[in-house]
């Protein structure tokens, strides 16, 4: 398929606006002598680049509009003025002193670290499994790999809270990401398509100079997919940050939150049953968003390589 | 982060799922058919090595789950005390359960208002991304940012943003010299706003639809022109097939998606203390689920609920499959 991410391989990364995928596409057909239809097409082109940019204000706006209201006092919250009238840092002091945000911030971190090292590592060696072995019932257990990525989380969640509960585990950071230890379907799917694209000669010679099985995909396949396993990396950090529902399920005490499970108790503690203090909800949702943004302007490429693969392979 | 590689060259990537790629086992077992079979086990046995996190993970974290939860189903568990079996009595309860009904009934019109939109405004995006040029890597990013939202944030951004008397959305309306409804309180607005604040986070989707467009050989347009096809005609003979698989995908995991909805909503009209909201408009059902596994400790009761979503999930994609046979183009298959 053409949308490989080794595209992203052959490109140094830069953080500029990543470059077009493919090549640039002249569409409809240059109209040979008609020059009109060529005017026309530009005429489309600008209308187009017109509608993308009202259309991109409205996609921008709500960050602008967060940023901006965590600088204003609780009464101008929703003045909607894009530069506050009365600026202030004092929605990020109360923050701080409001809420272990520093705690939360390490709690994410631990958990961001250690479950997107293990998926990576995991993933990578059944994707290695897969792709470089051959055995009988290969098909099918790449089949069952890709069916449980149709099961709904609903279904597993009940269960695996009471393996953590006998384990001893809830209430701690544990199950928020040691479930990586075993890798994960879209991830293996991914890396396998990667190792598959990668040329196999490599790998027989290598055994044939005495390399074990371990050593070839350790120390020679593996090097070779540093895009794939950063695509890996920054998917899972993002679900780290996004992940809700299990942050809900296992922690209890506010000193092991996760930063967006510390962002709803912020918004059960400052807004329901009371007066909303918007302010300082508005604040701890810049913070709760912009590590993640950060993130992906670091490795945009890489992320919008990864999800322009995955709608590729029906 | 990466270490920039030289692209692979040589090697063919295998597209399917199915074939396999050459042989992996070990090189230096030739001829002798006992030197091979011990060979071909070995090879096994590193196969399984490698497979074996995969293996454990899935016996532990998948069918025993799923064994575990359709037992549970079938009991009345709190999990203080032990399991006490009660046959189909709680997939009974599930028929007369009001707020079950409702939970069901608000998220079926939830996942109806947001699919279809979510693929006419992905498509149209993409359309326009595609027809921009050069200008799109700059546009896909503006597009893509907001997917990378935490939801808990995006719930919060609805209720900034929505909220009926001084939110922006309203502020919008009213230049326009609409009237904007009560989107987080009227009951009757709630779930049109999430859907509406859904569609801020449709990034994904435009990306992959972009990519599908990107791959439609220009071959194929240059010879409907030469044939006299118009624009529209091009469109519905030539790009709709060709992206058809992928606008296939997105419909299918977008449904899954919307039919187990829970972290705006959550955010936004539930949790502790929560009396500023009537919150039955956004009671989804995964958020009543999750209510009756974790607030109530009913655990046989929610699991026999994830298996009538599994079952209704499984009903639905598999309706999507048979659909698409007539209607999905893969090249290859006539």
């Amino acid at each position: 398929m053409s949308t490989d991410i080794r595209v992203a391989a052959a490109e140094s990364q830069a953080a500029r606006p990543a470059p077009i995928t493919g090549p640039e596409p002249a569409r409809p057909a240059p109209a040979g002598p008609r020059g009109r239809a060529r005017a026309r097409r530009r005429t489309g082109t600008v209308i187009a680049w017109i509608a993308l940019s009202l259309i991109g204000i409205v996609f921008l706006y709500p960050f602008v509009w967060l940023v901006s209201a965590s600088f204003k006092p609780r009464s101008d919250v929703f003045d909607n003025r894009l530069i506050p009238q009365t600026f202030t840092w004092d929605n990020y002091v109360q923050v701080w002193n409001e809420a272990p945000l520093g705690l939360w911030l390490l709690n994410t971190a631990i958990v961001t670290v250690l479950a997107a090292v293990t998926v990576t590592i995991s993933s990578a060696m059944v994707a290695w499994g897969f792709a470089y072995f051959r055995f009988r019932g290969r098909g099918f257990l790449f089949g069952l790999v890709l069916a449980t990525m149709m099961l709904p989380g609903a279904v597993t969640m009940i269960p695996t809270f009471l393996i953590w509960n006998a384990l001893g585990q809830v209430g701690t950071l544990t199950p928020l990401w040691a479930g990586n230890l075993f890798g994960s379907a879209f991830y293996i799917f991914l890396l396998r398509q990667f190792f598959l694209g990668l040329p196999r000669d490599l790998f027989e010679a290598a055994r044939i100079d005495g390399a074990s099985q371990w050593g070839v995909f350790w120390r020679i396949a593996l090097p070779l997919t540093g895009p794939a396993l950063a695509v890996v990396m920054v998917f899972e950090v993002q679900a780290v940050w996004t992940d809700l529902m299990r942050a809900l399920i296992y922690l209890r005490d506010s000193d092991t939150f996760t930063i967006p499970r510390g962002l709803k108790s912020l918004v059960d503690a400052f807004g329901f049953g009371g007066e909303w203090h918007w302010e300082i909800i508005v604040t701890a949702s810049v913070i709760t968003t912009v590590p993640l943004i950060i993130v992906f302007f670091l490795a945009q490429r890489h992320i919008i390589d990864g999800v322009a693969s995955t709608g590729l392979k029906g | 982060m990466s270490t920039a590689t030289r692209p692979a060259t040589g090697s063919e990537p295998e597209p399917a799922a199915q074939a396999g790629p050459p042989s992996g086992a070990a090189p230096a077992a030739v001829g002798r058919e006992r030197g091979r079979r011990r060979a071909h086990r070995r090879n096994l046995f590193s196969a399984l090595l490698f497979l074996s996190p995969w293996i454990v993970g899935f016996l532990v974290f998948t069918a025993w789950p799923m064994i575990y939860s359709a037992y549970l189903s079938l009991t009345d568990y709190d999990v203080i005390n032990n399991p006490e079996f009660i046959g189909i009595q709680n997939y009974v309860d599930l028929a007369s359960d009001e707020k079950l009904l409702l939970a069901l009934g608000n998220t079926a019109i939830f996942t109806l208002l947001q699919v279809p939109l979510y693929v006419v405004v992905s498509l149209a995006l993409a359309l326009l991304l595609d027809r921009a040029g050069r200008a799109s890597g700059f546009y896909r990013t503006v597009f893509f940012l907001p997917k990378m939202t935490p939801p808990v944030a995006v719930g919060v951004l609805f209720l900034l943003l929505f909220n009926g008397q001084n939110g922006l959305v309203n502020g919008v309306l009213g230049f326009f010299g609409i009237d904007g409804p009560s989107w987080t309180t009227d009951p009757a607005w709630v779930k049109p706003g999430l859907v509406f604040m859904s569609l801020w986070t449709v990034g994904a989707s435009v990306i992959i639809l972009l990519a599908a467009l990107r791959n439609v050989p220009k071959e194929l347009y240059e010879s409907a022109q030469l044939d006299g096809a118009g624009f529209w005609r091009q469109s519905f003979s030539v790009t709709l097939p060709m992206i058809s698989p992928a606008l296939f995908f997105i419909i299918v995991v977008n449904t899954i998606a919307g039919l187990q909805t829970f972290d705006e909503a959550y955010t936004a009209f539930f949790g502790a203390g929560n009396t500023t909201y009537s919150n039955d408009a956004a009671l989804f059902y995964v958020i009543y689920l999750f209510q009756q596994a974790f607030e109530y400790l009913h655990m046989g009761y929610a699991s026999a609920m994830a298996w009538l979503l599994f079952v209704v999930i499984m009903i639905i994609t598999a309706i999507q499959l048979v659909v698409s046979r007539r209607l999905v183009y893969y090249e290859g298959d006539r």
